[in-house]
């Protein structure tokens, strides 16, 4: 099969056999990062832009990595040295660099939807970092990629997501990849972190740690978001940790041969013991290196189709549709280097209506 | 495909008659297995590099090391097919530098597959030799490229497709062209 997405907004809407697409891909390209010459030459040419309005080390370093081992030259741009400070809008920024005809945009964003409204202006593949509390989709890939390492197939497997699901990306995006999947998922944490609407996406829900992790197959520990508390969703970190922080008692309650992921960065003693954290179930250094290769896939995936833009304004246009894909196999990755104007107007191209995502918090 | 316009060029037994003579070619070329691997194209190629391999052992009484490359990454045309070819993954599990490698692979065309897989195998060391072994020489290079060992010489028109069943992915040996 192809991969036919044009930007990579979201895990949702992608489809079981999508997803499993991208999984194969990326454990393909793991092989790369194995060699002593840890490059290949496929994005020869092509600029990759990540422009993060947060402040990351691991997926901005994880992003730039992968575009630079196949050959791609990136370009880092953080929101507090760049015209962000000088009052320039994010769609203005985002225009300014499309102007400069990169392959692709990685951004990361505290406004939830933010990737989604630079993926309507059609300039480039949007890839989305981690957009306030919505998604963070090359995460929960990197985090499926390695269970399937440990255990397989997900299909069947029980796994819990811990501690503040409320404001967690990594865990909508998990969520919607997991149960894509066939994992049965449990959502554990204090009820004040549990958004009430978790009943309708198929898991189950649990406010007891130990009662949660009963005969779980893997266990994702989140972070809990210290700078988005402000709310007193709990009374103090030490009571939050007494309820909720992964040590070795409570893991004697999964499975014996149970892995423990974390998406970082982690706050040791808050929601993860360092014996946990540091202990021989721990896969949190191994979801690093898979996340380089899941998103070498990603940018491979988005930056290397044949614009199917063009042929539809050959439509509109009036021109044989055959005539037209002879042309475009003389233009190497035309619509990547030369965005023709007004292939946005084809009546197909017209992006959807832009719906705020249902918990834009954090913004 | 209409069947009458297939014609099958190698039977099962032409294949393996092939492979066995390339098999004692490529030892006496290289003076025995010494130092000797084969690298097969994905993903054909793979297959006759195993079966090479295991002819090589019963001559030889010592199998050389197999691996298998993916040479997708490497296409000159990246971004420019109508289709995005499926990466697969590429697996060379000994150290190249020194290595007499055979490249192996089904058919032979325009060249270009095998100039990536060159490209491929020097980003994994310094071999001593490559040297490229292929079931079918259909002719049409478009690159200077020529094959060290050929298991038949089969002139074609640019119409014709020729087709490489084996049993490991197509459940029976043939060669077809339509």
């Amino acid at each position: 099969m192809t991969f036919s997405q044009r930007h990579f907004l979201g895990i949702e809407g992608l489809s079981r056999d999508e997803l499993l697409f991208v999984l194969h891909t990326a454990e393909s390209f793991r092989e790369i990062s194995e060699r002593e010459v840890k490059k290949v030459p496929t994005l020869r040419g092509k600029t990759i832009i990540n422009l993060f309005y947060e402040s990351s080390t691991r997926t901005r370093s994880s992003f730039e990595i992968a575009a630079k081992r196949l050959s791609a030259d990136a370009i880092n741009i953080s929101a507090s040295t760049s015209s962000v400070n000088k009052g320039e809008t994010l769609l203005d920024t985002a225009r300014n660099l499309c102007a400069m005809r990169p392959a692709a945009l990685v951004i990361r964003h505290p406004a939830s939807g933010a990737p989604h409204l630079l993926a309507r202006l059609d300039q480039c593949p949007v890839i989305n970092a981690g957009d306030g509390a919505h998604e963070h989709p090359t995460q929960a890939l990197l985090d499926v990629m390695t269970i399937r390492e440990h255990l397989g197939d997900v299909a069947g497997k029980s796994i819990a997501i811990v501690g503040d699901i409320l404001h967690s990306r990594v865990a909508r995006s998990n969520i919607l990849a997991l149960t894509t999947l066939g994992a049965q998922v449990r959502l554990i944490g204090p009820p004040t972190l549990l958004p009430l609407e978790c009943s309708r996406w198929g898991v189950e829900r649990h406010t007891n740690l130990r009662a949660g992790l009963a005969g779980v197959d893997a266990i994702m520990m989140l972070r809990l978001q210290r700078e988005r508390q402000m709310r007193n969703f709990f009374p103090s970190l030490d009571e939050y940790a007494r309820g909720f922080c992964l040590t070795v008692e409570a893991l004697k309650e999964a499975k014996p041969n149970v892995i423990i992921l974390h998406p970082g960065p982690m706050n040791r003693g808050v929601e993860i013991d360092s014996r946990v954290a540091d202990g021989p179930y721990s896969v949190i250094l191994e979801q690093v290196t898979n996340g380089v290769a899941v998103r070498m896939a990603v940018l491979y995936l988005l930056t290397t189709q044949e614009r199917l833009a063009t042929q539809e304004q050959s439509v509109t246009n009036g021109q044989a549709v055959g005539q037209e894909r002879t042309d475009r196999q003389t233009q190497p990755g035309a619509w990547a280097e030369r965005p023709q104007p007004g292939q946005e107007k084809g009546p197909s191209r017209q992006p959807e209506p832009f719906l705020l995502p249902e918990r834009a918090v954090g913004q | 495909m209409p069947q009458a316009a297939q014609r099958i060029v190698l039977d099962s037994a032409a294949i393996s008659r092939a492979l066995t003579r390339i098999a004692h070619e490529i030892l006496e070329r290289n003076q025995g297995g010494d130092q000797l691997a084969l690298v097969g194209i994905h993903t054909r190629g793979v297959d006759l590099s195993v079966r090479l391999a295991d002819k090589i052992a019963a001559v030889e009484g010592v199998r050389p090391q197999c691996g298998a490359i993916d040479i997708t990454l490497y296409r000159d045309d990246v971004g420019r097919t109508r289709t995005q070819p499926e990466v697969h993954g590429t697996s060379i599990p000994f150290a190249v530098d020194t290595m007499r490698i055979v490249l192996v692979d089904d058919v032979l065309y325009t060249g270009r597959t095998v100039r990536a897989a060159m490209d491929a195998l020097v980003d994994f060391g310094r071999p001593k030799s490559i040297q490229l072994a292929v079931l079918v020489d259909r002719g049409h290079r478009e690159l200077p490229i020529r094959p060290d060992y050929v298991g038949k010489n089969i002139p074609t028109s640019y119409e014709e497709r020729v087709s490489v069943c084996l049993v490991e992915h197509d459940g029976q040996d043939r060669v077809v062209i339509e």
